[in-house]
């Protein structure tokens, strides 16, 4: 698995932004691992303590990585720094135990330990138990009960480590806000009383259609953030990846659907620098430089696709593939937009949305003319999308300008974001420069 | 918005054997005007088509085979859509393709909420 070409990450929770390299010091080691390492230990730590004790479990992690910050500080890097930070959570694990005797008496109960001795207490931070545990938080925070909005903080939150800073600006928000957000979201966990496991076997398939839609929601963050952060949209993407390649890795989340949501974000991830140019501004699709777009992810995005082929279900998610690799190549052939017209029929077919709505008209006036595309682009009844009136603005240029620029400017009345008001003001320009 | 289902008739005679292409260009037109109501977000259930075989099942126990390739015009399928009026999913079956051929007809019939 190769996430190279949509960067190399981490940060804790500050801002600083690094490089990993052999010969880290510090100050970069430490936000490295708290990257890799902190979702690990929270995971285990959470699984044994049971979903209510979540803050216990984030609070012990945390303490861990204070005190290697203050101590490799002093004493320089242990041999080991990963075992030392294991060990210390443990350490502090148990402490915490035999410290407070009501959270000790509630989580002996819940470990259902025959001995009070909170020294026998095991925590196994075995690698296949940090999977497992992890694999197991993902089910527990993609529970259908947890709005999608708090999934998603959660996820980045538990699951990818991401700071409160990060998540905030991740959705052009503030602190306090995903604070609040948390907070609610894990009470949320606690009142309906969710459990750290593996689904059972008639359950697990519902279970995996609301992790993948997570998953699915959170490349998007990144994918189509209005935010500028380039780095951090593209943390979203590599998360969003990282964990689905999570699923693929395990017999009983290795579906074909999983298959091919990594086949899709691989395909879109393949664009990533290829749609802004230096000054942040989006590339539209027709113009990109091709010998930007990422081949390997392409080629992983066709791996994944084949693993996914299997099996008699049609996802969304083999369809929004299907139409992701017809994007991978540049030629405008009628083949690639009548495949891509007839998978945006079936997608819609099986779930309506506005996009889809509105890019199966694009298709459809790429594969059938801007003149039958205006007839059905009519029906769509989006009045109020920015989008909607963009699209009939193209459709439109070249047949009737003065419709054309009505419907540009309408977008522009209706788009809330910078870089597309520009992007319109051209387009108007160029009409009216031409009539 | 209210249910109407859209059941679909036609003498299977009349469909005759199609070429591969014939049958590509059929669903083409097929998904071509499902897609359209579906992108209107009308569409409330993309269906089934019906096996031409079956049995009729009548009082006393009596159960024939179809064969309903001999009733001129049998149900070949059925989807639900979404509308506000009955003349508005009447709107909606414009340009089915299966209207291209003589005998054929779509019948809408609002759902009767239990």
């Amino acid at each position: 698995m190769h996430f190279a070409a949509i960067g190399e990450r981490g940060c804790c929770g500050g801002r600083m932004r690094f490089a990993p390299t052999m010969f880290m010091e510090n100050q970069q080691l430490i936000p490295h691992l708290f990257r890799t390492e902190y979702r690990k230990i929270t995971a285990v730590l959470c699984k044994l303590f049971g979903i209510e004790h979540i803050e216990i479990a984030e609070d012990i992690a945390s303490d861990t990585f204070l005190a290697a910050s203050e101590l490799w500080g002093q004493k320089g890097l242990p041999e080991n720094p990963i075992a030392w930070l294991y060990t210390v959570a443990k350490n502090k694990a148990k402490n915490y135990l035999k410290r407070d005797s009501i959270f000790h008496e509630k989580i002996v109960g819940h470990l259902k330990l025959s001995s009070n001795e909170t020294q026998e207490i095991e925590v196994d931070l075995s690698s296949q138990n940090i999977t497992d545990s992890q694999l197991q938080m993902m089910f527990a925070i993609c529970h259908p009960a947890i709005s999608s909005e708090a999934q998603i903080g959660l996820a980045l939150r538990i699951l990818c480590g991401f700071g409160i800073e990060e998540i905030a600006d991740a959705f052009l928000t503030n602190k306090e806000n995903i604070n609040k957000r948390l907070f609610r979201a894990k009470e949320k966990l606690r009142s309906e009383n969710i459990s750290i496991e593996f689904p059972g076997a008639e359950e697990i398939d519902n279970r995996l259609e609301s992790v993948l839609r997570t998953l699915y929601l959170l490349f998007n963050e990144g994918y189509y953030s209005l935010s500028h952060q380039t780095i951090l949209r593209k943390d979203l993407c590599a998360e969003a990846m990282r964990l689905t390649h999570m699923l693929t890795e395990n017999k009983q989340t290795n579906t074909p659907s999983v298959n091919a949501l990594l086949a899709l974000m691989s395909f879109q991830a393949s664009r990533f620098d290829a749609r802004v140019d230096p000054q942040g501004e989006m590339i539209l699709y027709d113009d990109q430089d091709a010998s930007l777009w990422n081949a390997e992810l392409i080629a992983q995005g066709e791996h994944y696709m084949n693993l996914a082929s299997t099996g008699d279900k049609l996802s969304k998610y083999h369809l929004e593939a299907g139409i992701a690799f017809w994007h991978t190549l540049k030629t405008d052939c009628a083949e690639k937009w009548e495949s891509i017209l007839q998978l945006y029929n079936h997608l819609l077919s099986l779930e309506y949305s506005p996009v889809a709505a509105l890019n199966r008209t694009y298709a459809f006036s790429k594969a059938r003319g801007k003149e039958e595309a205006i007839v059905e682009a009519e029906k769509l009844g989006l009045n109020d999308h920015y989008l909607y009136q963009a699209l009939l603005g193209e459709l439109y240029s070249g047949i009737d300008s003065a419709k054309a620029i009505r419907h540009f400017k309408d977008a522009l009345g209706l788009c809330r974001s910078t870089t597309d008001h520009r992007l319109l003001e051209r387009k108007i320009g160029k009409l009216e420069s031409r009539i | 918005m209210k249910d109407f289902i859209f059941l679909f008739r036609a003498d299977y005679k009349d469909l005759g054997q199609a070429s591969p292409e014939q049958m590509q260009a059929r669903t083409q037109k097929w998904m071509d005007w499902v897609g359209s109501i579906a992108a209107q977000n009308k569409l409330s259930s993309r269906g089934n088509r019906l096996n031409p075989a079956g049995k009729v099942v009548k009082k006393g126990n009596v159960v024939t085979d179809g064969p309903f390739t001999e009733i001129k015009e049998s149900v070949l399928g059925y989807i639900v859509v979404k509308a506000e009026t009955i003349d508005e999913a009447v709107e909606l079956s414009e340009g089915c393709p299966i209207l291209a051929s003589d005998g054929t007809s779509v019948e809408v019939r609002e759902f009767d909420v239990i």
